[in-house]
């Protein structure tokens, strides 16, 4: 009963409602704010090759890239800063940065 | 037998899947920190309360109304994270003696920043220690406060140039050396501690889950490479900390019930420290001699080091 009382409060809707102690009430919401803009390179995988170690998957400072159903690896783009970490870390050479042209 | 080979290779894949720290988090491109973060919560699963000292970690992820914690986080003043932790420690005690709360192993962490940890918090860790409360301290040591523009701290290592220890004709960057943190909290008695880098996952996670089963006070030393302050290219990020466990600036190792214990492979020669420091902005000013005076400093950390290694034994 406690529990969903306070699942069921959200953050305020007007700016100046405040609540007391600045409680947030729903987990994870910077999901909201994209830092994808940020991005001035994006990394793209070339899934030839590939080996599915995962190693960009757990360098990621974002927690953005995610293994796909057929197990290779993907970065969502909502939230990719395109720091080049996974591309530099990829051993096999499969991930490269290209500029965002847009 | 049906075994997977190369099996270290696909070690990534068996870390916890689920992310306790959300995307959408404000930190710099390339932050080595925020990595260190996210690698430790994956190490410490989902029954944990945070306590989190103000530094770079409480402002990237915690802008009000927004929040990229997916467990319970406390914010607290930059001095006491260490002391919040404790009273949550003796809190859920209470809590779970009078049956208020279901009998699960709920374990309260404190996450300070180098600052946070080494100048500020100081004396608040020296206390929860002292008093062996059950809780981890993490300390995720950038090596000066990044958060309001890169002043130097005690942790700050020697020679580097920072905003104010800035290098020029007088003086060279800072003039001390680092302060030695977790041969301080060996010397409270506290039965756990690890220095740990985010270059090295698994063996990071590893060390946390470690942590996380020890009863009473456990400390871990988490480096955690900063393109930002650091004035490096922010996707050399994991190539520096590597660098900084191969060259001997920063030693991979736990010392459990006072014995000394190396986790990363040991070379027979060290990497120069050369290696590591010219990727760096904030050693730019060095000359070779310079390099030669770091140099001898590395060397006689690891030698300190490693006398311990091959002398001390368990209490």
């Amino acid at each position: 009963m406690e529990k969903r009382k306070i699942k069921s409060k959200a953050w305020p809707e007007k700016w100046y409602e405040v609540n007391p102690g600045c409680i947030v009430f729903v987990p994870g919401n910077a999901r909201e704010y994209k830092t994808g803009t940020w991005r001035s390179q994006r990394p793209l995988w070339d899934n030839k090759k590939c080996i599915k170690c995962g190693i960009c998957y757990i360098f990621c400072p974002e927690g953005c890239i995610r293994e796909t159903e057929e197990g290779y690896f993907a970065a969502d783009l909502d939230y990719c800063k395109g720091c080049g970490i996974c591309a530099h870390e990829c051993w096999p050479g499969a991930i490269t940065m290209q500029e965002e042209e847009e | 037998m049906n075994t997977v080979q190369n099996f270290e290779i696909y070690a990534p894949k068996l870390v916890e899947k689920k992310e306790f720290f959300s995307p959408g988090h404000r930190a710099c491109q390339g932050c080595g920190e925020v990595l260190a973060l996210r690698l430790l919560l994956k190490g410490m699963g989902e029954d944990t309360v945070v306590a989190n000292a103000t530094g770079c970690m409480e402002i990237i992820s915690s802008a009000y109304p927004c929040t990229a914690w997916e467990v319970p986080y406390i914010h607290v003043a930059f001095e006491n994270a260490a002391a919040v932790a404790s009273g949550v420690d003796a809190g859920l005690k209470a809590l779970r003696r009078k049956g208020k709360i279901a009998n699960r192993d709920v374990k309260a962490i404190a996450i300070a920043g180098d600052g946070g940890t080494v100048d500020i918090g100081f004396q608040a860790l020296s206390g929860a220690m002292e008093r062996g409360h059950d809780i981890i301290f993490f300390c995720l040591d950038n090596e000066a406060y990044m958060n309001t523009g890169i002043q130097r701290s005690s942790a700050t290592p020697f020679m580097a140039a920072t905003t104010t220890s800035p290098a020029g004709k007088a003086i060279k960057g800072q003039r001390t050396g680092k302060k030695n943190v977790p041969e301080i909290m060996v010397a409270h008695n506290v039965p756990y501690v690890a220095t740990a880098c985010p270059s090295y996952p698994i063996d990071l996670v590893n060390k946390v889950r470690k942590a996380r089963d020890v009863r009473g006070p456990a400390y871990l030393h988490v480096f955690s490479m900063c393109p930002t302050g650091w004035r490096s290219a922010s996707d050399a990020v994991i190539k520096l900390g590597r660098l900084a466990v191969e060259t001997g600036v920063f030693p991979l190792y736990e010392v459990e019930n006072g014995k000394y214990r190396i986790t990363q492979e040991i070379p027979k020669k060290l990497r120069p420290v050369q290696d590591y420091l010219e990727l760096q902005g904030r050693f730019r000013h060095l000359t070779p001699d310079d390099m030669a005076l770091v140099q001898a400093r590395v060397d006689r950390e690891w030698r300190k080091l490693m006398n311990k290694v091959e002398c001390l034994r368990p209490w």
